[in-house]
């Protein structure tokens, strides 16, 4: 079954064409990370418009990279929430009008759902997971798929939300972020540390170079929000915040600045380590969720924890995560980087275990920018 | 850039309240063009719990069309604020940043449309995307970051009838919320909360 997946939520502009849920046959994305790297952050205006006159040329690129016609194509899949109104219906306007034209199934797919279905992709790219071939019960499994029941983390500038999956279709929403989402947390302290955009490649690349003879140098602080899988970023962030200023001042009253001003000369005079306080701070990140996701590993008793989303390529959360599972048997898995950020392929890859169940979306589908996946009963 | 050279930059030191050019300013919502801003009042908050009650208290108060500016910088409280707002309108869905997105809507007692111009670079960019839409419907609007969406008030991507709360860090955890309003609804708006915020206070102790 070949499926023509368009993604146009937030900021990028994508198109792919995947073979029964896994087989890349293209991707193709309108990347902007260069205009993006100007402002130290995306720009929605340029996004918007650039999504507007990429959605064709970028169409046409995944058809013919793919060397696929129209009529090869078995559904076309689009994502219609959760996002930016404005730009979810630049590609489920142009998905109807296609599905329409050609008489090929429609189908809806949730983002974050496609985000975890990134991890059935499959890539000759080493940076991947290796697969592990592992018979399943389950009626479309194939070797190197992500087995059932499995958790998954996705973490990204606009989720981080902890999820059960017993079985494809099913989700159960564990917990999310009350605030901040985990890479959105990473961009803003990129930027105060001033070590550009994006900010969780920088923070990473920083952390490297921190002086282990001032270990403790900085302790940030953890929510740990007990008895929930819910997250918390924002008081992290406002911790390094103050850090990075150096030292607290009393109310004033002229506020803001004179606090601004007064912890900056402190600052100069203390010395501030910034691969420290970056190292500290991706610590304190990465804690919270291998803490977290651990234990719903344990308390679910999944088989496999896939990570998705772009801070899913964070090295060490990988490998925190890769050695606090190994003990359970539970294995952990992650997409290649191509497919952890917004992408087209993940969209088609769900559809196709909606597609082969026979579901379908009417012309009437509208865009629904707070879309979220069904609570979990379970977790306390 | 140095850490302190860029902290200040980032934080782009401007007066606390520049001096509203409201003279000046095309008035939407009175024929005669005669818009006047209240007092400004002034809040504390002692912490983040303080500073969403705050919000809360708002919340209850809002009506269909009203428009809540937020400005302060990062770690300054306007997502905790927000959150009361939502917590005060009805709303049981969890609030969180819409830094990424720019909006999150929310179905409560009224539609919230949650904005946050983080990543905003100016009010051209509101008007192309179609944002007031939004300003102009049937919910509450509150934007995070609003001065991204206006280089002045004049020009601003809202109409010309609104509360403001500007946040100022005066501690770790103590926050100024420093209240004004402009427009016939956005001064009784602000009336009300300066009450509701005085009768709680008084209640706490």
């Amino acid at each position: 079954m070949l499926i023509l997946g368009i993604e146009s939520s937030c900021d990028e502009t994508g198109a792919a064409i995947v073979a029964d849920g896994r087989i890349i046959h293209s991707n193709v994305v309108a990347s902007q990370a260069s205009i993006h790297e100007q402002y130290g952050g995306v720009v929605p205006e340029v996004a918007s418009r650039h999504q507007l006159s990429a959605i064709l040329p970028v169409l046409e690129t995944a058809l013919a990279e793919a060397g696929a016609t129209w009529s090869d194509l078995d559904g076309i899949a689009v994502t219609y929430g959760p996002g930016l109104a404005g730009s979810l219906l630049v590609g489920l306007t142009s998905a109807k009008a296609l599905a329409l034209a050609r008489n090929l199934p429609l189908i809806g797919i949730n983002h974050l759902e496609a985000h975890i279905y990134a991890n059935w992709l499959r890539t000759n790219d080493t940076s991947a997971s290796p697969s592990t071939a592992i018979a399943a019960a389950d009626g479309d499994h194939q070797p190197g798929d992500p087995v059932f029941p499995l958790l998954a983390l996705v973490i990204s500038g606009a989720h981080t939300e902890l999820v059960f999956i017993p079985h494809h279709g099913r989700y159960e929403l564990l917990g999310q972020t009350r605030d901040d989402a985990a890479g959105e947390a990473f961009d803003k302290v990129a930027r105060i540390l001033g070590l550009g955009y994006p900010g969780g490649p920088a923070i990473e690349r920083a952390a490297l170079q921190r002086d282990a003879s001032i270990p403790h140098a900085y302790t940030m602080p953890r929510a740990w929000l007990p008895g929930t899988y819910d997250f918390s970023f924002s008081g992290l962030k406002t911790a390094v915040l103050h850090m990075a200023q150096g030292a607290q001042v009393g109310a004033t009253a002229d506020g803001a600045n004179r606090y601004m001003r007064e912890g900056a000369a402190a600052a100069s005079q203390g010395g501030i380590s910034v691969p420290n306080l970056a190292a500290a701070f991706q610590e304190s990140v990465v804690d919270v969720l291998a803490t977290k996701t651990l234990r719903a590993a344990q308390e679910l008793g999944v088989r496999q924890v896939v990570l998705a989303g772009g801070v899913a390529a964070n090295q060490p959360l990988r490998a925190r995560l890769a050695a606090d599972l190994a003990p359970l048997g539970i294995a952990l898995r992650y997409p290649p980087i191509a497919f952890c950020t917004d992408n087209a392929a993940m969209i088609a890859a769900a559809a196709y275990f909606h597609l082969r169940l026979g579901e379908r979306s009417g012309f009437d589908l509208d865009v629904r920018p707070g879309l979220q996946l069904p609570f979990a009963a379970v977790g306390s | 850039m140095s850490i302190l050279e860029n902290i200040a930059a980032y934080w782009k030191p401007e007066p606390i309240m520049p001096t509203p050019k409201m003279n000046s300013m095309p008035d939407l919502t009175t024929p005669s063009g005669s818009a006047t801003t209240s007092a400004p009042v002034e809040l504390q908050s002692a912490s983040v719990a303080e500073t969403r009650q705050l919000g809360e208290l708002l919340g209850r108060l809002l009506a269909s069309g009203d428009l809540i500016l937020l400005r302060g910088n990062l770690g300054a409280g306007k997502t905790a604020f927000t959150q009361g707002v939502a917590c005060g309108l009805g709303i049981t869905a969890p609030v969180n940043s819409p830094t990424f997105t720019v909006l999150k809507e929310y179905a409560g007692r009224l539609p919230l449309y949650h904005f946050d111009l983080y990543r905003i670079e100016g009010p051209g960019e509101l008007f192309d995307l179609g944002f007031e839409d939004y300003f102009l419907g049937a919910g509450v609007s509150i934007v995070e970051w609003a001065e991204r969406g206006a280089t002045d008030d004049a020009t601003a991507a809202w109409p010309n009838d609104w509360l403001r709360v500007t946040f100022t860090t005066t501690g770790p955890d103590t926050r100024l919320l420093r209240c004004d309003a402009v427009g016939e609804r956005g001064r009784a708006l602000l009336a009300a909360f300066a009450c509701a915020a005085e009768d709680d206070q008084r209640k706490a102790g």
